[in-house]
């Protein structure tokens, strides 16, 4: 009995699109998806424009910020990540590359920061 | 030079005529025997009437089997050509003194190190790692094919594309004069104006979009396609090995694609990231590089640690001792592998901070590696050890490995890296884990699961020879630069003053002629095995007494694999199911859908590496037609839509009932 069971569960393989995969979204989670994307690309637009801040380190902070919004608006909305698609396997790739990413960009910061500082400090004099 | 009027220079880029090297009487020498060689080939195949066989059976093949034996034959032709390399440095140094030049000129000894480091790395290890990662999860997981068979075929051929454009070189223009890693200002357009170094980007740079394409496949194969009941903590060993290698290829390789795609805007457009003047920094390279190059040494590694542990269980007849700590230390060889880079520039500078940062790492990371060894030790404890073959490089492997591990260990202190970083040291100690772990463990690999992949087994006394001369050889090739960096003699050197040294160069010379011998005996062997493979046909499907599901289908197995996909109710299903007295259904066939063969991966990935050397040369109208048509073509192919069939059932009743037949006569 298992046999044929397992048989017709092997034959799922090829198929793709199992009831477990992502989901697809609606046509309301496009829409909202969009809208929000507009806005957060709006805002800084309208700050850098207007120089509405009045400078212009915090301007690019706060652009920075409205950026990883954006991506996660992105993620949510456009590729529909949550915490249970593919049972869970893309929240793991999520952490997953998130934690590598940050891994290689704190380091490269710190690696090149100091390395700055002891062999070329002359030119922090400057 | 400056003769060659405008319209060659539009149709032929910077190519000219004198970019052949016929004053090389090496290269022409090579070259005569390549040509003759692949002449006789060439007739060969259209003698027997092969190229349709070839064409339709093989290179237009998405079966994974079929695709990871051309990979193992990619890896051995690459072998022959990066052992070439090792070959003429180990005799150009050990002559090379007091005066005598050798006879190797510097420009094209430089390009020998570098091409061989390249090769090795590239087009050997990464080949037949991906080749036994290919051949082997579909069939341990009890699957038909990958997840995306005809990626997996592109990626194959994407990664011949770069083999080929690396062997262009030798004969159309030159290589990189660099170092197997390119470091900027070097490798700028300053100082290596020439093609050898766009040949390095774009060679990688298209071998690098197959192997991240191949990584996304194996992930996704694993992660969807496991037999029911094989939980990821019931999944082989190898299996669990190669996942890990596949995060870390599909982590990293973008870097590398970066990064190298940064040093050609500086080569090409004039950019300065890692130029030394115009705010460039050529040591961001150097730290992006290694990004990517650590955990690339763990890629190589780890699924060969897959094959030691299937080893072991498999040849000592019982479960691998501490499954769970070997996933897990798996696991965190994977996380830590990106903690460890520096350890690769020590001496850049970044101070005792960072270094002591770094060095901490790189020593913890050989915690979870002597944990695996402790494994495999304990395995072979009370077991009842085969001395097969694939357990003879186990034990190579296990001795070979601690010692390179060791000096590993000595290298991540940064007081002593200052005295031997770049030193013959350092070229042993990464031999010594590269030899010793990849390559013993790429041989047992291929004596264990040759049967399985050709229906017969490898013949066993020229691989015990192979075995003995590879495995001396090594010592005696490289435990002399172990000497000599201590004693100070830095890498990459094509001629030296101290006569005392020679001594030391020419005893790793002999070594390499033995290692020569062990590569000869190992293609022998291959030869041999196929006259008596009568003598050493395999009819079980499982002649080792195997433990993991792909020893319960036949050898070779059937273009569906599985005629049924098998259950696995404990980790090492197959041992399970024999315990448990298991029967091979002989009825109740039913039609097998699979994918269809294809020529696309092999056109778009040829249309790929025009463009790369178009790319190279300057060949600007002939690189946007090349690229026009890669685009193109990946449209095209698009709108095919006959991509599956269904193998009818009356074939695999004929494929099962013979086997039925094969078996009741063992």
């Amino acid at each position: 009995m298992s046999q044929n069971h397992a048989e017709a569960h092997g034959h799922d393989h090829h198929d793709g699109h199992d009831s477990h995969g992502a989901s697809h979204g609606s046509p309301r989670g496009y829409v909202t998806g969009f809208l929000l994307s507009v806005v957060l690309t709006g805002i800084p637009f309208w700050l850098v424009m207007n120089d509405v801040l009045g400078n212009s380190t915090l301007t690019a902070i706060v652009i920075m910020l409205f950026a990883a919004t954006q991506i996660v608006v992105h993620m949510v909305y456009f590729l529909h990540m949550n915490g249970r698609s593919e049972g869970g396997w893309t929240m793991m790739a999520l952490i997953f590359t998130i934690i590598i990413v940050a891994i290689a960009l704190a380091g490269s910061l710190w690696v090149m920061f100091h390395l700055n500082a002891n062999m070329m400090p002359d030119l922090h004099k400057m | 030079m400056t003769s060659y009027p405008d319209w060659w220079k539009l149709l032929f880029g910077r190519f000219t005529l004198e970019a052949i090297p016929y004053h090389e009487p090496i290269l022409i020498a090579t070259f005569a025997a390549v040509a003759l060689g692949g002449l006789v080939l060439v007739a060969l195949i259209t003698r027997f009437k092969l190229w349709g066989y070839l064409w339709h059976d093989w290179f237009t093949s998405v079966d994974h089997k079929k695709i990871g034996i051309m990979y193992m034959i990619l890896g051995v032709i690459m072998l022959l050509r990066g052992f070439a390399d090792a070959l003429m440095m180990r005799g150009q140094q050990a002559i090379a003194f007091a005066g005598n030049e050798g006879y190797l000129p510097p420009h094209h000894y430089d390009q020998i190190f570098t091409a061989h480091g390249v090769i090795m790395i590239f087009f050997v290890a990464m080949p037949f790692v991906t080749g036994l990662m290919n051949y082997v999860v579909p069939l341990q997981i009890g699957a038909r094919d990958v997840a995306f068979p005809f990626l997996n075929n592109f990626s194959f051929w994407m990664t011949v594309g770069g083999a080929v454009l690396i062997m262009a070189s030798l004969f159309i223009g030159e290589f990189a004069k660099v170092g197997w890693l390119a470091y900027p200002p070097l490798s700028g357009a300053a100082y290596s104006p020439g093609v050898g170094m766009d040949y390095y980007l774009w060679g990688l740079q298209i071998a690098g979009i197959g192997t991240t394409l191949s990584g996304v496949n194996l992930i996704a194969t694993i992660v969807k396609m496991r037999a029911p009941g094989m939980d990821l903590m019931k999944m082989p060993v190898f299996t669990w090995t190669s996942l890990c290698t596949n995060v870390l290829i599909v982590a990293t390789f973008p870097i590398l694609a970066a990064t190298l795609a940064l040093l050609t805007l500086d080569r090409y457009v004039g950019t300065n990231f890692f130029t030394n003047d115009l705010g460039g920094n050529p040591m961001m390279y150097v730290n992006l590089i290694w990004i990517w190059g650590h955990p690339e040494v763990y890629i190589l590694i780890l699924p060969i640690f897959g094959v030691y542990s299937e080893v072991a269980s498999t040849f000592c007849g019982k479960r691998l001792f501490g499954y769970a700590s070997m996933v897990y230390a798996t696991v965190v060889i994977t996380i830590l592998s990106y903690l460890v880079w520096l350890h690769h520039f020590f001496t850049m500078g970044s101070g005792a901070s960072v270094n002591s940062f770094f060095g901490i790492t790189t020593m913890i990371i050989s915690i979870p590696t002597g944990a695996k060894i402790f494994n495999w030790l304990f395995t072979m404890y009370r077991g009842r050890i085969r001395f097969e073959l694939p357990m003879m490089w186990l034990l190579a492997f296990m001795i070979t490995f601690v010692i390179g591990g060791m000096t590993g260990v000595m290298l991540a202190v940064p007081p002593a890296d200052f005295v031997l970083h770049n030193s013959l040291f350092l070229i042993a100690h990464f031999h010594n884990v590269i030899i010793g772990g990849v390559v013993f463990g790429v041989f047992a690999g291929i004596a264990y699961w040759f049967p399985k992949a050709f229906g017969f087994r490898l013949d066993p006394f020229w691989g015990h020879l192979s075995f003995w001369f590879w495995v001396i050889g090594f010592y005696v090739a490289f435990m002399p630069l172990y000497i000599l960096g201590l004693m100070g003699v830095t890498r990459r050197l094509s001629r030296f003053e101290d006569p005392s040294l020679q001594i030391w160069f020419v005893i790793a010379a002999f070594g390499a002629v033995l290692i020569a011998l062990g590569i000869l005996c190992f293609l022998i062997q291959i030869g041999v095995s196929i006259l008596r493979r009568e003598q050493l046909r395999d009819t079980t499907g499982d002649p080792w007494d195997g433990r993991t599901l792909e020893w319960s289908t036949s050898s070779p197995p059937p273009a569906y694999n599985f005629a049924f996909t098998p259950i696995a109710h404990d980790l090492d299903a197959w041992a399970d199911m024999k315990k448990r007295g298991y029967q091979r259904p002989l009825t109740g066939y039913r039609p097998i859908h699979m994918p269809r063969n294809t020529g696309a991966g092999l056109i778009i990935a040829g249309l790929a590496t025009i463009c790369g050397f178009a790319l190279i040369w300057y060949i600007w109208w002939l690189a946007a037609l090349a690229f026009v048509s890669v685009i193109a073509a990946v449209i095209i192919h698009t709108f095919n839509y006959d991509r599956d069939f269904h193998i009818p059932a009356e074939e695999v009743v004929q494929a099962e009932d013979a086997r039925t037949q094969l078996l009741g006569r063992a």
